[in-house]
């Protein structure tokens, strides 16, 4: 049955069994509703929660771990044919026999029969799946029905199932964090378990491509972090000579100069700085900013590679300035107007105030500010992707290329993957990497801001 | 006396008044820099948004040529007998490029020479054998008939000769001056005209850039943004009333707080991860379609949903809930009878706004493999497709000079579409939200 059939019936069986409760519940007391424990709405619910409750509870099993019990199931079968890392491989093909329907003539016999196989255990968990949950439902909305009385207390059986649905849904977000976690440890662990743990982090070559070939050149595929790493944060450093300077003297006259009508104009064109998408920076990057300062490299004699780490940085300066700015317009007008007024009547002018008042006591604000728009460029991917190279260069010249960790993400993740490759791994060990780099980042800013708060009240 | 002259005199001196000028000027020093920061972001964005037109609005037009194609009997002699299927088949075999150099010949009867006749051939696009085969799949008694038809021209043509519509061909423009001869004779005929190009709104992707269009990746950011939405409004909302209206105030609800601001700021090529390992690895759903993307998504936006979610129900005043509980409501009464209605329009503008970043997302797309060159329309949520910014991703890579002004015209239709999302969701705040 389509998705959009199933979610009719199902909702048309909720309502079915709204009104059912209601109407059991009001003619239990021939209609004098007052002496119901709970309103006439609350039976209905509760009808609703019993019946399709469980059942749904089931489906929902099945999608997550239907998929893990059929492999399971399928692997005891699969033992006698091979072990170890084919055994995977050999799932793996017969998943997609299984579910690809196409079987080439020349294709193993017992592959087939074990293909043949996954398909019925994939039948049978979908039959039993659907035979369990109709039973269920049926039970649920008899059982449901007889339950339905005037002294049932059906408003607090509602209330705290709904309490519980809506614990759950906020659960969501850890178990999103803890997806994250468990699933980049994995493969990194696996990774590690191929690259040395100090190579990684410390070596000083990247150039992940492992050979199809023993003797061809470049074979052994080296993954040293580092260049990487050094080429994020020239780039990220490129951003924020930008993005600081602006983005805070931007929140400064702002606040304190601008007249109304200017930061009519002023504010919107931030805000749609702020909400224009990567990949059009990227664009911007690639196309229209690298061959402007090639060209002028050209003219001053310069050497400027078309994938400069300057023009990457730059582009990605622009985009983060509404970042900044409006974080530090925040940490800005968050300080009393008392020391303002204060420095005004010792005569010191606007610049004056500003620069030893204001912007002193908002420093743990600015400073929390720079660091999560660091944790913003580092993790950012479209701009370098599109704008910065692929060679991973240990330089500190801004005109160079270099390679950043999203690039290579990007790069090990795309286009033909080996399955299982240390080089596919590789791309997970990097994600993990970004992930602690930001996560640390974004904590401190919280530390420092929380910290060195100044309280003026 | 003497001693406030003294004074004055001091405040009066040559000394004091340098010092106040030299203030005075570092005053409006301080203030140009920050006129100078402003107008900086503003300027930059200007030549954004400029060069992007610029290259873009070319790519809203294109070029055709009039022919007359006949559809001689004797080339389709294998086809008009059959049915079907094979019909159809038959007459994926009939060199319909003949077809066009043929009529190209009649056109300019004194070329003669192998290499011109090709020469000349190639100013026509390679996808207008494809037209002319369509039409006749659709209308078979076109047979044996003559028809005046305007056909896309290369998009060498487009570039070189087409945007200016000078006598001769631009610098840089790979046509040799034969080719421009006949286009310039072609001209003077009124067999060349620049329209409307509707197909780049009607067409799927296409190697060749004058047939390539975006309706597929709209299509397919439409399916993604449908499955995030069906995803993450509920989820979202139900978790921003729990964390506002009922969860107790405890050391799991301060985890869960912290936790949702932390993924806020997780880069969003780390949930393309998440999804890779989660959702193609382990769950084995299809690789490239819009569901996965869609859950993808549903991932990346659902802390930026829940923030607005927990703004908007804070912003309803507690005078509200007491009387509902006054009047005998139960907590779960107060907030889905009351709170929650009111905070509606603030919950639904965190929504859109949420829904606008999530199409403009590209990196986490490219990692659960909706990068793939996709030519046909996707027809549900599981289809392989792709979205209109990883369709710009793409199209900014190929080496071809026409997709750079495609790419910059799938950039406007997409920043059309966000500016319609914003102006939508500013304007459900500006008429919806009621301010106590």
């Amino acid at each position: 049955m389509s998705t959009p059939v199933l979610t009719a019936v199902i909702l048309l069986l909720a309502l079915g069994a709204f009104y059912a409760g209601r109407r059991k519940s009001i003619a239990s007391v021939q209609g004098n509703i007052s002496r119901l424990h709970s309103l006439p709405g609350h039976y209905g619910w509760f009808m609703v929660l019993c019946m399709l409750l469980p059942g749904l509870l089931v489906v929902a099993l099945w999608l997550t771990l239907g998929g893990w019990i059929t492999d399971t199931l399928a692997l005891s079968g699969l033992k006698g044919m091979a072990s170890g890392q084919d055994l995977d491989l050999l799932l793996n093909q017969v998943r997609n026999l299984a579910n690809g329907g196409i079987i080439p003539s020349n294709a193993d016999p017992a592959l087939v029969a074990a293909a043949h196989r996954y398909a019925a255990i994939q039948a049978n968990g979908q039959m039993a799946t659907v035979i369990l949950s109709i039973c269920l439902v049926l039970a649920g909305a008899l059982i449901g029905y007889r339950l339905v009385r005037p002294d049932l207390a059906a408003r607090r059986h509602v209330e705290r199932t709904v309490n519980v649905l809506l614990a759950a849904c906020s659960g969501v977000a850890i178990l999103v964090t803890i997806g994250i976690v468990l699933s980049l440890l994995f493969e990194t662990i696996r990774f590690f378990g191929r690259v040395p743990f100090t190579e990684f982090l410390f070596g000083l070559d990247w150039s992940p491509q492992t050979a199809i070939r023993e003797d061809q050149v470049g074979s052994s595929g080296a993954f040293g972090v580092v260049p990487l790493f050094a080429g994020t944060l020239l780039i990220t450093f490129i951003a924020m000579l930008v993005a600081v300077p602006v983005g805070l003297m931007s929140a400064i006259y702002m606040t304190y100069y601008a007249g109304s009508r200017f930061r009519k104009m002023a504010k919107p064109a931030l805000e749609i700085l702020a909400g224009v998408p990567t990949v059009v920076y990227g664009f911007f990057a690639a196309l229209v900013v690298a061959p402007f300062l090639r060209g002028l490299g050209a003219d001053l004699g310069l050497d400027v590679a078309s994938e400069s780490a300057l023009a990457a940085g730059l582009v990605m300066g622009l985009m983060i300035i509404p970042f900044v700015s409006s974080l530090s317009d925040d940490a800005i007008t968050s300080v009393p107007v008392a020391l303002r007024d204060g420095a005004y009547a010792l005569g010191a002018t606007r610049s004056e105030t500003i620069v030893s008042v204001v912007i002193p006591a908002a420093l743990p604000g600015i400073v929390g500010a720079i660091l999560l728009a660091v944790s913003r460029a580092v993790g950012e991917t479209m701009i370098v992707v599109m704008a910065a190279g692929m060679a991973a260069n240990l330089t500190a010249n801004p005109l160079d290329a270099v390679t950043t960790i999203t690039v290579q993400i990007v790069a090990l993740l795309t286009g033909d993957q080996e399955f299982d490759s240390a080089k596919t791994l590789s791309a997970f060990a990097l994600g993990l990497l970004l992930f602690v780099v930001t996560l640390v980042l974004n904590v401190a800013a919280l530390a420092i801001v929380r910290k060195y708060r100044e309280r003026y009240d | 006396m003497t001693d406030i002259d003294e004074k004055a005199s001091f405040w009066l001196s040559d000394e004091m008044t340098a010092r106040v000028r030299r203030r005075k000027r570092a005053e409006a020093r301080f203030r140009f820099l920050g006129l100078g920061a402003i107008w900086l972001a503003i300027v930059a964005l200007a030549v954004l948004l400029a060069s992007i037109l610029y290259l873009g609005l070319p790519a809203f037009t294109h070029t055709q040529v009039r022919l007359d194609i006949t559809f001689e009997a004797d080339e389709f002699r294998d086809v008009e007998s059959k049915q079907g299927p094979e019909f159809d088949q038959a007459l994926n075999r009939v060199d319909f490029a003949a077809l066009i150099r043929q009529s190209l010949m009649s056109v300019f009867p004194d070329v003669r020479s192998r290499s011109d006749v090709l020469a000349l051939q190639t100013l026509v696009s390679r996808g207008a054998r494809f037209e002319l085969r369509d039409m006749v799949k659709d209308d078979p008694s076109l047979i044996g008939q003559t028809i005046h038809i305007w056909l896309p021209v290369d998009d060498e043509v487009d570039l070189g000769y087409g945007h200016t519509g000078k006598e001769g061909a631009e610098s840089g423009s790979r046509l040799s001056e034969k080719q421009v001869a006949w286009l310039d004779g072609l001209k003077a005929d009124g067999r060349l005209k620049r329209s409307l190009a509707w197909n780049f709104f009607t067409s799927g992707d296409s190697r060749e850039p004058e047939l390539a269009g975006i309706r597929g990746a709209l299509v397919g950011s439409f399916y993604t943004l449908l499955v995030t939405l069906i995803v993450v409004f509920p989820l979202g909302v139900a978790s921003a009333v729990y964390l506002e209206e009922f969860a107790p105030k405890n050391r799991v609800t301060d985890l869960i707080e912290v936790n949702i601001n932390n993924l806020a700021a997780v880069p969003s090529i780390v949930f393309g991860l998440l999804g890779l390992a989660v959702y193609l690895n382990t769950f084995h759903l299809p690789r490239s379609a819009p569901l996965v993307g869609g859950l993808t998504l549903a991932l990346m936006t659902l802390p930026t949903i829940i923030i607005a979610g927990r703004a908007a129900l804070k912003a309803v005043p507690p005078s509200l809930r007491e009387a509902a509980t006054g009047l005998g409501a139960s907590p779960v009464q107060v907030v889905f009878h009351h709170v929650l209605p009111l905070s509606m329009p603030g919950i639904l503008t965190g929504t859109i706004i949420g829904m606008a970043q999530a199409l403009g997302e590209t990196a986490p797309l490219l990692m659960i493999g909706m990068v793939a060159f996709i030519v046909d329309i996707p027809g549900g949520v599981t289809d392989a497709a792709t979205v209109l910014p990883v369709q710009i991703f793409l199209w900014a890579d190929s080496p071809e000079r026409a997709f750079l002004e495609k790419t910059a015209a799938a950039i406007l239709v997409l920043l059309a579409f966000l500016v319609l999302m914003n102006a939508i969701a500013i304007w459900c705040r500006n008429h919806f939200e009621k301010r106590w």
